[in-house]
């Protein structure tokens, strides 16, 4: 048995913080090394085409330039199919193959790479490339009129096309109350602080990348289908990650060009994306368009859902979001039908970014909800009672585990909800105008097959290795401490290795799905390790260990407990005569997403604080209550909570691509123009967590916190902006031109 | 990125000197706009001259006047107590500028003829008449909600970005330019160019042409001002629209009034229209009304800019306020 230190549910701060802040942990395009060269992408300017010509002489015979790569020389690549496309790609169409022919997809393609010695060598000499292009008609508009349904692959990984239970359009007809209102959420980029960026080297037919990626197994895994060689020839290493809220889950096309460039001269090669080319070399939050009709009877009781949504995605690829999944359960109701629609355009592919499709379906959502309890002169918080879903009414199982009442309740108190006024316009402070705001929030909580392995060294302390990735939420800190948990030993005497290709295979690093997954593998793992030692020691011919045999082992305070007193792992260790014992631990869902629906739930509440004359918004507080199962550490879910409030007041207020439909490209391509919070505009934040662990979901008891982070801030934020100003803004970001026009 | 050679210099002479002589040669202070336009290639120098080495980099206070040097980084200036005390609309226009990283690198000489921020400037694989003269103005029928309402033309809309020129034009100042051919001043005011047709073409200055000092008249000091901007997020950003005010009162009657906007015009703009309308009226909550609508006078917007228009009259209107000790009451 263990008896267990208490390291899970402490605030441990982060195990890699110290190496972060004194520049010791290694970012991607930081693993130096002889002989290195350095890569810069051509990227084309038109969206839709064929390139005609390309002018390569003077980028050639630039000083320092070993080569100039373009779809005119570039080796065929196999690009072979991969049996079935993991979950991060696009579940429709082709991935962009680089280099390959002269087509023009979208505008900020790939056209050509310059590898030369120096950095500043390959920018200069990618700047003499000379391209020609005959333009092709495109699609730059977000036109509704070319909507179509989602292809077999989406349907399948849960994007459908149409759902319906009841007659929701009828039950709409016949309310005593509803609304119907559009809702467009602006293009939005994920502008993690580190540029994504890859350094690849060759030896023979062996591969070695450091890359930027949330998913270091499946990075091997395209690469090696993209160069058709045996996955096992390459290597990914990654052991941090600067951020990516998803733009690092999949692995993007310039991957794919370093190793090439690699490949072409024959030297490890560097190639780092400028913030610009980050709007265009991966992927970004879609712009989406959606329609919400609501009906209720007069006491509240929701009779019709309608939600529609239109979400672009490229020509080349097929992205889709589950933008309606919130639709369809997270209020009962007995009539609800759902629609959604894709519009092809000349763009890069969208992809995931935190809390994707969820965050943009609950802005909607969540507003339409605001508008309803407007309709019916009810307070917001009232209707969402209401309403509560007891059970998942799409997929007819109960919730796992749901404590989102508790989470109502806590964040209503802490927030001071019950001096809100109703009326819109009716709080007043200091010459500005005051609005509450409140919405749910919530995202669905999954996990994934992981394995991890521990080792226990001569010392006593142990080492856990697995593959998957710590892009920045504190995975390095939370695995510690399932480990230290697990073992029986303090955290300071473990050890975590993560980010490599060469250790146990892990899920991809998002969704929120990594302290459920690779948390009960390591959970597992440290399991494991502990019998394989029982059984060693029970089969030791050394006297020492005699006593400890008996009856099943007790685990504690860091060795093993017998009548004399506790042994320690290292004299054990020393005991046995062992320079390192390892155990491998594997984790899968099991039976209970058949039983059970699991999602982690939360209420946002927001006060903001208008200026009358120029529409500017700012917001004094956000309080949330969370229901993430058990707390494996509070400070860093904590940070979550607390990062995804950040991001949700940009979402709201602030950030936007500005595209320009003809030259089909996003114009402010940099952190100076595309308008990100910055601390100023971030006061009072209030995080609580409310008990509860989901041992039905997992034997750890965890859900996912990351995503659910994001999920109704933004609606928050604008309900309060309503009841501010009375004036609703259904375009986001909720821009002072859009309070002060329209 | 096209490769540049590197100079520094240790005296002004010598700046103007290597900048006069040679071809494509650009100073370089603070490095905060020319860096990034470098990186972007929207600039391609053949040879910078740092001019950090020459002086110029403190505050001096005379009897008739405050004497800033051009090399003077905005966070000094925006500190300085007799900057505080007797132009306020100077130091709150710098404190607000940018991030305290930009402003303890960024000089006032190098503020003044920083770059706008127009997305097609900023972006070279965009046509842009004022990056690549003749190749066009996407800006007027695109993404503009930044650009300029007033002063625009055919060929651009690029709105001025920066908040100091704008706060100085209140405060009377002059610069204080050597050349090739010696010494001269330059009002602020005079110192940007409107774009007509040739949109490249943006401050009087000519090759070599160093900035080595802003000079604020003491008379100025004697007015009660403000500097006043609004912006999307808090701070870190430029204007989508400021004001500048800057008033001499007998009692609540104004008796001089310089009233200057920016984020909203190709150049600082100064409001001259306002300033007539005030002058040698009682400032109260009516006459700052009154004033602000005038502020948009032959404004045209293009679009996504439409709402500076009404924003404009109302920052100049809440600026006035601010400076007349108006409370702006309590909204309808
Ligand atoms: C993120 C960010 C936010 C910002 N926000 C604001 C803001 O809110 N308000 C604002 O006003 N500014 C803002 N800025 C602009 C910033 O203030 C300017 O970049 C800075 O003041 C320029 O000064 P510098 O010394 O770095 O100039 P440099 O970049 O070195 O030079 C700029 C230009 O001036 C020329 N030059 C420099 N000194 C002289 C001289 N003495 N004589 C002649 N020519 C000279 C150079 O040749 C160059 O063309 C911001 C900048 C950044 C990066
Ligand atoms: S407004 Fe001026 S700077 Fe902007 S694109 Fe037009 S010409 Fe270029």
């Amino acid at each position: 048995m263990n008896v267990p230190l208490k390291a899970i549910g402490q605030p441990v701060s982060r195990v890699d913080g110290p190496d972060k802040v004194q520049g010791h942990a290694r970012y991607a395009a930081e693993f130096d090394q002889p002989d290195l060269m350095h890569a810069a992408m051509v990227l084309s300017t038109i969206p839709s085409g064929t390139i005609t010509a390309i002018e390569t002489k003077a980028a050639r015979s630039a000083p320092g330039v070993h080569a100039v790569i373009t779809h005119e020389n570039a080796p065929r690549l196999p690009y072979a199919p991969m049996a079935k496309r993991p979950q991060v790609d696009a579940q429709g169409g082709d991935q962009l193959k680089v280099f390959q022919d002269p087509t023009i997809r979208f505008n900020g393609q790939p056209v050509a790479v310059v590898v030369a010695e120096t950095l500043e060598q390959a920018v200069h000499a990618a700047d003499l490339v000379r391209v020609s292009y005959e333009h092709a008609d495109g699609h730059t508009t977000f036109d509704r009129a070319r909507g179509r349904a989602p292809s077999r692959g989406n349907e399948k990984a849960g994007r459908p096309a149409d759902t319906e239970i009841g007659d929701a359009d009828a039950a709409l007809k016949s309310a005593a109350v509803s609304i119907d209102a559009n809702y467009v959420q602006a293009r939005e980029h994920h502008n993690a602080i580190e540029p994504h960026a890859t350094i690849a080297a060759w030896d023979g037919d062996h591969l070695t990348l450091h890359d930027k990626t949330q998913w270091p197994d499946n990075d091997r895994d395209e690469i090696a289908h993209v160069f058709g060689i045996k996955k096992e020839n390459i290597h990914v290493v990654s052991p941090f990650v600067g951020g990516a809220f998803g733009s690092a889950l999949r692995t993007w096309p310039h991957v794919t060009v370093a190793a090439l460039a690699a490949r072409v001269v024959q030297r490890p090669v560097r190639l780092e994306l400028t913030r610009r080319q980050c709007y265009t070399s991966i992927g970004f939050r879609p712009h989406t368009e959606q329609r919400v009709a609501l009906g209720a009877a007069a006491d509240g009781t929701l009779t019709a859902i309608v939600q529609e949504a239109f979400g672009q995605t490229a020509t080349y690829e097929e992205y889709a979001e589950t933008t309606l999944d919130p639709a369809r359960n997270t209020y009962a109701c007995p009539n609800v039908r759902t629609r959604y629609r894709l519009i092809e355009m000349n763009t890069n592919s969208p992809c995931p970014m935190r809390s994707p499709g969820v965050a943009t379906g609950m802005l909607a959502l969540e507003t339409a909800m605001d508008e309803l309890a407007v309709a019916l002169r009810m307070d917001p918080l009232e209707l969402r009672l209401k309403n509560y879903a007891d059970r998942d009414q799409h997929k007819n199982l109960p919730w796992s585990s749901k404590e989102l009442r508790a989470c109502y309740r806590v964040a209503a108190e802490r927030f001071g909800w019950s001096e809100r006024t109703p009326e819109p316009r009716s709080m007043r402070r200091n010459g500005h105008l005051i609005g509450y705001g409140m919405a749910t929030a919530v995202y669905p909580s999954h996990r994934a097959k992981a394995s991890a392995a521990a080792t226990l060294l001569r010392d006593g302390t142990a080492l856990i290795r697995t593959a998957g990735s710590d892009m920045g939420p504190g995975t390095y800190t939370s695995m510690t401490q399932v480990a230290a948990e697990t073992l029986g030993l303090p955290v300071e005497r473990v050890r975590i290795e993560l980010g490599d290709t060469d250790m146990p295979y892990a899920p991809v690093h998002g969704g929120s799905i990594t302290m459920a997954s690779v948390g009960t593998a390591v959970q597992a793992a440290c399991q494991a390790l502990l019998d394989d030692l029982a059984g060693v020691v029970k089969a030791s011919p050394d006297p020492r260990l005699a006593a400890f045999k008996a009856g099943t082992p007790e685990w504690r305070d860091g060795g093993l407990a017998g009548p004399g007193g506790v042994i320690s792992f290292a004299e054990l260790m020393e005991g046995l005569g062992f320079d390192r014992i390892t155990a491998e631990g594997q984790s899968a869902p099991g039976n209970e997403s058949k039983t059970h629906s699991s999602a982690a739930f939360g209420a946002v509440f927001a006060e903001v604080e208008v200026d009358p004359d120029f529409g500017t918004v700012r917001v004094p507080r956000i309080v949330g209550a969370y229901d993430i199962g058990r707390v494996v550490n509070p400070k860093t879910a904590r940070s979550q909570c607390v990062g995804g409030m950040v991001q949700g007041v940009g979402m709201a207020l602030l950030e936007q691509a500005e595209w320009d439909e003809r030259f089909g490209r996003p114009m402010n391509g940099n952190l100076a123009e595309y308008v990100v919070p910055v601390c100023a505009d971030i006061r009072s934040l209030d995080v609580t967590f409310v008990p509860g662990e989901d041992t039905i979901f997992n034997p750890l008891g965890v859900k996912g916190v990351a995503e659910l982070g994001l999920s109704g801030v933004s609606a928050a934020i604008g309900n309060a902006v309503y009841h501010a100003t009375g004036r609703r803004v259904r375009e986001f970001p909720i821009l002072p031109e859009r309070l002060l026009m329209g | 990125m096209v490769p540049f050679s590197y100079t520094s210099v240790a005296d002004p002479q010598a700046a103007v000197r290597r900048t006069s002589e040679g071809h494509g040669v650009e100073f370089i202070a603070g490095g905060t706009d020319m860096l990034q336009l470098l990186q972007e290639g929207v600039r391609a120098p053949l040879e910078l001259v740092d001019i950090n080495g020459i002086g110029f980099d403190d505050v001096s206070v005379a009897v008739d006047g405050v004497r800033i040097g051009a090399m003077a980084r905005l966070a000094d200036v925006a500190d300085h107590p007799v900057i505080r005390e007797r132009f306020p609309v100077v130091a709150e226009a710098l404190h607000e500028s940018a991030s305290p990283q930009v402003r303890n690198m960024a000089t006032v000489g190098g503020n003044l003829l920083q770059r706008t921020r127009c997305l097609y400037f900023r972006d070279v694989a965009t046509p842009c008449n004022k990056r690549v003269p003749g190749s066009g103005c996407p800006a007027i029928e695109g993404q503009n909600r930044i650009n300029a309402v007033l002063g625009g033309s055919p060929d651009c809309i690029a709105a001025y970005p920066g908040d100091l020129a704008v706060a100085l034009i209140a405060a009377d100042a002059e610069l204080m330019v050597v050349g090739p051919k010696g010494e001269r001043t330059v009002l602020v005011e005079k110192l940007h160019r409107q774009p007509g047709s040739t949109p490249h073409v943006e401050a009087v200055l000519e090759p070599g042409d160093l900035i080595t000092a802003i000079w604020i008249p003491i008379a100025a000091g004697g007015r009660l001002s403000h500097y006043l901007r609004v912006r999307d997020r808090a701070t870190f950003e430029w204007a989508l629209a400021s004001a500048a005010v800057s008033l001499g009162f007998e009692g609540t009657r104004v008796l001089e009034a310089r009233v200057a906007a920016g984020g909203v015009g190709t150049t600082p703009w100064r409001l001259r229209a306002v300033e007539e309308l005030l002058v040698g009226r009682d400032l109260d909550r009516a006459l700052a009304h009154e004033a602000g609508e005038r502020a948009a006078d032959g404004a045209r917007g293009y679009g996504g800019n439409d709402f500076k228009i009404p924003l404009l009259k109302k920052t100049v209107t809440r600026a006035l306020m601010r400076v007349g000790g108006i409370s702006p009451g309590e909204p309808a």
